[in-house]
C-alpha cells in the first residue's frame, strides 16, 4: 500500500491574489455592520435628492388646492378614504404637502453637509500644512488662533458669526465652515509633523523634489485617512448645526424646504399637529445617523489604530 | 498639586485674551457704520460724532481693544442697546437658568451614560449592549430641539391625566414668582459685585427657594427642569456611554487586569479598583468637551421650552442686533467652557499623578 503524500503547492494566482490596501480596506468596510447600514441610508438619501422631482407628488413651495390646513397624514393603504387625495405626511401650516417638502429638503441637507465640510477641509488643510511644514512663529500663530477658535462651543461661535454676517443660509454655512476649520488644521498639521522627517521624505528631497511636490505627493497622502474619517463625521455635525441655526431663524429663510427651518416654523404646532414636527426631525436624524454610522465604519476599516480616539 | 493648578491658571491668560480678541473683532467686523447701526439710518453727522466720541470709537483700534479688555476685567460689559439695561444685569438675570439646566443635563448624562457604558462593556455583545449602542447612535444623531419637542408632546399631552405628567414649558408654574431678593431684604446701595450676586441668586429658582426656604417652589422648579435637562443631556449621554464602553473594554484587555483576575480578586474589585479608574481619563475628557455641547444645547432647548435663559436672550439679542448683549454672553459662555476644561485638566492629574510631573 502506498501512501500518497499531497504536497501543497503555492499556485501563482494565490500569490498574486494579495490585495492592495485599498481593496483590503473596502472589504473591511463592506463587512462592517454599521457602515453597511450607513451606506444604505446614505444611498437612499442621495437617490432621493437626485430624483426629488420624480418622487415628490407636489411642488414643495406652492400650496396645494382643496386641503385642510395642518391635516394629518392620509395614506390610502392605511385606511384613509380613497376619495381623499393622498398626503403621506400630511399638510403643513401653509397648505403645502409635507412629504414633498421633506423630499426636496434632502437636497439642501446634502449640499449643506458637503459644502461646509469641503470648505473647512480646504482652508483647515491649507492652514495646517503651512503650520506643520514651515514651523516656527507661523506655526505658533496659526495654531494658537485655532486654539482660541476651539475655546468656543462651536454652535455658539457660529451664532456669533451669523450675527455679524446677518441671517441667511449662505452666511450660516460660512459660519459653520469657519468653526469647523480648527479640527482639520490640527489633523493635517499632526500628520505632517509625523512624516516630515521620515527617510522617504528626505530621500525625495535629496532627489530634488520641490516643497510643493513633497507636500502633495509624499506628505499629504498620510493625512488622507484621518481626513476622510473626520470629514464624514464632520458632515453629520454640520447638518445638525445648520438645522439648529435654521431652527433659530438664523439660517435658511422661508419658504425653503429646509428641515431645521420647517421644525422652527411649526414649533407651535407640536400639540395640535405633531406630524409637522415629527417628520422633519426624523429626516434630520436619519441623515445624520447615516453619516455617523458610515464615519464609524470608515474609521474602523481605514485605520484601526484610530479606534476610540476620534469620536 | 497647587503649583500645577497655578501654572495652568497662568496658561489660561493668553486663551482669555484670545477669546476677547475674537469677540472684539467680531463686533468690529459688523458691516456698516457702528453709529448708523446703533442710532438708526437717520442719525445726523453731529450726532454720529458725539456718539463716537462718547464710546471712544474715534480712538485707534489697539487703544479700543485695551480699553475693552480693561472694562471687562472691571466687570463692565456695556449697556444693552435695546433695553438700556447694564449687560451685567442681563447676564445675572439669564445665566442662572442656563447654569441650572446645564448642571441638570450634566448630572443626567454622566450618571446614566457611565452606568450604561459600564453595563455594555461588562456584558459585551449582549442584548443590553446592542440596544444601548443602537440607542447611543441614534442619540448622537438627534437634533436637541426636536427631541425637546417630542418629550414635551409625550409627557405633557399623551400622559396628560396620569401622574407622569411633566409641564412642557416655562420655568415655574404661574402660582410662583421670583421676587428680587434685594426688595425682599430691603437692600440698597449695593456694590456692583454685590448687586450681581443678589440678582443672580434672585433669578436662580433653586438658590432662591433654598435661601428663602420655599420648598414648594423648589419642587416646582425642579419639576419644570426635568424635560429640558433630558433633552439637552441626551446627546452627551450617548457620547459618554460610547466612550465609557470603548475605554473600559480597552483597559479590560490589559495585562494587569488579567493578573488581577489570575490572583483571584473578586470581579467587582478588578472592575472598579483596577479597570474603571484607568478608564476614567478619556471619559472625563469627553465630559469636559461635552460641556460645550451642553451649553449650546441649552441655548437651543430654552427656545423650545420657553425658558428665560442665556439662549433666549442671545437669540433675541441677535434678531434685535443688540451687539453688547451678544458680545457679553459669548464672552461669558466661552469663559465657562474654558474653565470647565481647566477643571477637567486638573482632574487628570488627580486620576493619573504622572501628568502632574510632565
Amino acid at each position: 500500500m502506498t501512501v500518497e503524500l499531497e504536497i501543497p503547492t503555492l499556485k501563482a494566482e494565490t500569490i498574486h491574489a494579495r490585495r492592495s490596501p485599498t481593496v483590503e480596506a473596502l472589504n473591511r468596510l463592506l463587512h462592517h455592520t454599521s457602515a453597511r447600514v450607513g451606506m444604505v441610508l446614505l444611498g437612499i438619501l442621495i437617490l432621493t435628492a437626485i430624483f426629488a422631482p420624480v418622487i415628490a407628488p407636489y411642488n414643495p413651495i406652492l400650496p396645494v388646492d382643496n386641503v385642510v390646513r395642518r391635516s394629518p397624514p392620509c395614506i390610502h393603504l392605511l385606511g384613509c378614504p380613497a376619495d381623499q387625495p393622498q398626503h403621506i405626511m400630511g399638510i403643513d401650516s401653509n397648505f403645502r404637502d409635507l412629504f414633498s417638502r421633506i423630499i426636496y429638503g434632502s437636497r439642501l441637507s446634502l449640499q449643506i453637509g458637503f459644502t461646509t465640510i469641503s470648505f473647512a477641509i480646504l482652508v483647515g488643510g491649507l492652514l495646517g500644512s503651512i503650520a506643520g511644514y514651515l514651523g516656527g512663529w507661523i506655526d505658533n500663530l496659526i495654531m494658537r488662533t485655532m486654539d482660541v477658535l476651539m475655546a468656543f462651543p462651536s454652535l455658539l461661535l457660529a451664532i456669533a458669526i451669523v450675527t455679524v454676517l446677518g441671517p441667511g443660509l449662505i452666511n450660516a454655512l460660512l459660519a459653520i465652515g469657519i468653526v469647523s476649520i480648527p479640527i482639520y488644521a490640527r489633523l493635517v498639521r499632526a500628520s505632517i509633523l509625523q512624516v516630515k522627517e521620515l527617510d522617504y521624505v528626505t530621500a525625495s528631497r535629496a532627489l530634488g523634489a520641490s516643497n510643493l511636490r513633497l507636500l502633495f505627493t509624499r506628505v499629504m497622502p498620510n493625512a488622507l485617512t484621518p481626513l476622510i474619517v473626520r470629514g464624514t463625521l464632520g458632515i453629520a455635525t454640520a447638518i445638525l448645526d445648520a438645522a439648529a441655526l435654521s431652527f433659530l431663524g438664523l439660517g435658511a429663510e422661508a419658504p425653503k424646504p429646509e428641515w431645521g427651518l420647517m421644525l422652527g416654523e411649526e414649533r407651535n404646532s407640536v400639540f395640535n399637529a405633531p406630524h409637522l414636527v415629527f417628520f422633519p426631525g426624523l429626516a434630520i436624524m436619519l441623515t445624520v445617523l447615516a453619516f455617523n454610522l458610515l464615519g464609524d465604519g470608515l474609521r474602523d476599516a481605514l485605520d484601526p489604530r484610530l479606534r476610540g480616539k476620534i469620536t | 498639586m497647587i503649583q500645577y493648578i497655578i501654572r495652568r491658571l497662568f496658561l489660561l491668560l493668553p486663551v482669555m485674551v484670545g477669546i476677547l480678541l475674537v469677540t472684539f473683532t467680531i463686533v468690529r467686523l459688523i458691516p456698516g457704520d457702528p453709529c448708523v447701526v446703533m442710532l438708526g439710518e437717520r442719525a445726523t453727522k453731529a450726532k454720529c460724532d458725539e456718539f463716537k466720541a462718547r464710546y471712544g470709537l474715534d480712538d485707534p483700534i489697539p487703544v479700543q481693544f485695551v480699553r475693552y479688555v480693561g472694562n471687562i476685567a472691571h466687570g463692565d460689559f456695556g449697556v444693552s442697546i435695546k433695553s438700556g439695561q447694564l449687560v451685567t444685569d442681563v447676564i445675572a438675570q439669564r445665566l442662572p437658568m442656563t447654569i441650572e439646566l446645564t448642571i441638570g443635563a450634566m448630572l443626567f448624562s454622566t450618571t446614566l451614560g457611565i452606568f450604561l457604558g459600564l453595563i455594555s462593556a461588562i456584558r459585551r455583545n449582549s442584548a443590553t449592549d446592542v440596544i444601548t449602542m443602537m440607542g447611543a447612535n441614534m442619540g448622537v444623531s438627534m437634533p436637541v430641539f426636536w427631541l425637546g419637542m417630542l418629550l414635551a408632546y409625550f409627557f405633557a399631552l399623551i400622559l396628560k391625566d396620569t401622574p407622569f405628567f411633566i409641564p412642557p414649558s416655562g420655568r415655574l408654574s404661574s402660582s410662583f414668582s421670583l421676587t428680587p431678593l434685594a426688595q425682599v431684604w430691603h437692600m440698597t446701595g449695593l456694590s456692583p459685585i454685590g448687586e450681581f450676586i443678589i440678582t443672580f441668586i434672585s433669578n436662580s429658582v433653586i438658590l432662591h427657594s433654598l435661601v428663602t426656604g420655599d420648598f414648594a417652589m423648589l419642587k416646582d422648579g425642579l419639576w419644570h427642569l426635568i424635560l429640558p435637562s433630558v433633552a439637552v443631556g441626551t446627546i452627551p449621554l450617548a457620547v459618554i456611554a460610547r466612550m465609557t464602553r470603548s475605554s473600559l473594554l480597552e483597559v479590560l484587555g490589559q495585562d494587569y487586569v488579567r493578573t488581577a483576575r489570575a490572583k483571584g480578586l473578586v470581579e467587582r474589585l478588578v472592575l472598579f479598583k483596577h479597570a474603571f479608574r484607568n478608564a476614567l481619563i478619556p471619559i472625563v475628557t469627553i465630559v469636559g468637551l461635552e460641556t460645550g455641547q451642553l451649553l449650546a444645547g441649552a441655548v437651543l432647548t430654552e427656545t423650545v421650552f420657553a425658558l428665560p435663559g442665556v439662549g433666549t436672550a442671545l437669540v433675541q439679542g441677535i434678531l434685535a442686533r443688540d451687539y453688547p448683549v451678544v458680545q457679553g454672553f459669548t464672552v461669558v459662555i466661552a469663559i465657562i467652557f474654558v474653565l470647565v476644561n481647566l477643571i477637567v485638566d486638573i482632574s487628570y492629574s488627580y486620576l493619573d499623578p504622572r501628568i502632574r510631573i510632565e
